[in-house]
């Protein structure tokens, strides 16, 4: 006959504990420390451009060798283009998603939509700026422009938008559906008034992902918005800089003067994409039903 | 004022599975109905046909008549969203809109449903809320999330819901079976005041609560193992708890099965 006992933890199963636990603080310490060496990195290099200068004024006239010059055409080109690319992007990924989750069910046509997304998803972001340079430049004969850089991150922008908002609209209990169907509410009133409102904070937080992904993309946009020195505010016509290009341009100039501007427009980027966050969350926060307004 | 109900040849499939057969039943306005039996045999899918909510299912669908002072609810045209405004609906376990207050939940049926004005929606939330026995425990606290409310207030919230938008009828699936003694007591005591103004169906597992609160009961059973569900018996309730015609139903309710 066996009988339970309370036993102490043993000395074999304390060692085992603290083994995994140093295991698990080490890959920690392993994931943060490229991270916050690079922003240490940024911070450092970047910090001595990072001055009003750089904030407002372009690289109109100013050589590799001379000082001053900054990143003002380039930030305005990044703002446009993401704003643009946003534009188009979520409001398609957003009704693909509700149309997934809300209508679709697994039939055959939601089942190919989800699989190219999919492929979307895997898309280089080099091939997307190569399809607009091929169809939008070259074949439709459309200039270079802030916009067909906007259209090359829409095309990343996409599937991150679709997903994430799919996953959030998934996470939407049914009851809550159901319960505004049995108020007679329907079904279209019930998707704007209740799931989305449900699923607002975390589809924000996806489309702001998807934003900071594409933000720093470079290849489709030396494809597509091709350089520019100068400030150029139409992002219909001519060529726009963006702030990846702007880094990318500035790195592989000769002299520590185009360096140190690169390391700063890496830091405004970083700070853009950061701000963008914080906007998001206060977003969320103001939104949240916790608040009780 | 309410009206009355009348089911005839009744089936609802899931799929290509059928849950219940051939239930036909009338039940008159003003009056409290309660269905019994064991778990599965189908009280939920047959309340849900009431008000159309069972198509919402992908793959379900109905068979048969339902009619609302003679008019049917199945019959060709008519709209299912019309359909549940006049037949409103408690669900088992309470749920309030979570992004909403708890002024906000009660008007959500008005509110969706079209443009009303303030001071009429603030009526409305008020009489239903006084309706459903929570406007003193609320009335400083309109403006707070309803999931912020205790899982009995928030089913009494659920009840104001349903009730602000005018329902003939008010169907609740065990409304009472997450909450405790006291909260379902309240429940109780607001069916028996709602009788006035509404026609209720309720499910429940609580011979007890059924025997307090309706003044006829259906006792619903499977017709064997896999087989669809049917209704055995339906009566008045002193008779079914009493005296009822059929030994499943005896068997049933003094606890020898299900
Ligand atoms: N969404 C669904 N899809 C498929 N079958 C379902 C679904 N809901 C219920 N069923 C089936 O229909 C039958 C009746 O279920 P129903 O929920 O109506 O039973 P019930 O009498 O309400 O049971 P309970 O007392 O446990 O709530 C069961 O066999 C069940 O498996
Ligand atoms: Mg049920």
């Amino acid at each position: 006959m066996t009988t339970h006992t309370i036993r102490r933890v043993s000395a074999a199963r304390r060692l085992k504990d603290r083994l995994v636990q140093t295991l698990v603080y080490l890959a920690f310490a392993v994931a943060v420390i490229p991270l916050i060496s690079v922003l240490w990195l940024v911070i450092k290099n970047g910090l001595a451009r990072f001055d009003l200068d750089f904030l407002t004024h372009s690289m109109r006239g100013i050589g590799a060798r001379d000082v001053g010059g900054g990143a003002y055409h380039a930030i305005l080109g990044t703002l446009e283009q993401v704003l643009l690319a946003s534009l188009i992007s979520v409001p398609i990924g957003l009704l693909t998603a509700i149309y997934l989750v809300e209508y679709g069910r697994g039939g055959r046509l939601s089942r190919a939509i989800s699989f190219f997304v999919d492929v979307m998803t895997g898309i280089p972001s080099v091939v997307a700026g190569l399809f607009v340079l091929a169809f939008w430049v070259l074949a439709l004969g459309m200039p270079f422009s802030g916009f067909a850089g906007a259209l090359a991150l829409s095309i990343l922008m996409m599937p991150t938008v679709v997903r994430s908002t799919e996953e959030m609209l998934l996470l939407v209990p049914n009851d809550l559906r159901e319960a505004s169907y049995a108020l007679g509410v329907p079904k279209w009133r019930t998707i704007v008034k209740v799931v989305l409102p449900t699923a607002f904070t975390g589809i924000v937080t996806g489309v702001m992902l998807a934003i900071a992904r594409v933000a720093g993309e470079t290849a489709p946009l030396m494809l597509t918005v091709f350089f520019t020195d100068s400030i150029n505010s139409d992002p219909f016509s001519g060529p726009q800089m963006g702030l990846p290009l702007y880094v990318f341009d500035q790195a592989r100039r000769p002299t520590d003067i185009a360096i140190d501007r690169a390391w700063t427009g890496a830091l405004t980027l970083i700070l853009i994409v950061m701000l963008l966050n914080l906007v998001a969350r206060l977003i969320a926060w103001w939104r949240s039903p916790a608040r009780g307004r | 004022m309410s009206q009355q109900i009348q089911v005839s040849g009744l089936d609802a499939y899931y799929g290509r599975h059928k849950a219940i057969e051939d239930i036909s039943m009338t039940i008159e306005p003003n009056t409290i109905t309660a269905f019994i039996g064991p778990s599965g045999c189908g009280k939920s899918t047959f309340l849900r046909t009431l008000n159309r909510m069972h198509e919402v299912i992908p793959g379900a669908r109905v068979e048969g008549k339902v009619l609302l002072d003679g008019e049917d609810l199945y019959g060709p045209g008519v709209e299912p969203v019309s359909v549940r405004r006049m037949i409103g609906m408690v669900f088992q376990r309470p749920n309030p809109f979570p992004t909403m207050s708890i002024y906000e939940n009660v008007a959500a049926g008005l509110r969706l449903n079209g443009r009303r004005s303030k001071s009429e929606v603030d009526g409305i939330v008020e009489t239903s809320l006084k309706g459903a026995n929570l406007w003193n425990e609320v009335k400083d606290r309109l403006g707070k999330p309803g999931a912020g409310l205790s899982g009995g207030q928030q089913q009494r919230l659920c009840i104001a819901r349903a009730i602000a938008v005018r329902p003939e009828v008010l169907l609740m699936d065990e409304p009472c079976s997450a909450l405790d003694p006291i909260s379902t007591l309240a429940i109780e005591d607001l069916m028996a005041e709602l009788k006035s103004k509404f026609t209720i169906i309720i499910v429940t597992h609580n011979m007890q609560q059924a025997a307090r609160v309706s003044d006829r009961t259906a006792f619903f059973n499977l017709a064997g193992q896999g087989q669809p569900g049917r209704v055995i018996e339906m009566d008045d309730t002193s008779r079914i708890f009493t005296n009822p015609s059929q030994k499943a139903t005896e068997d049933y309710i003094t606890g020898r099965f299900g």
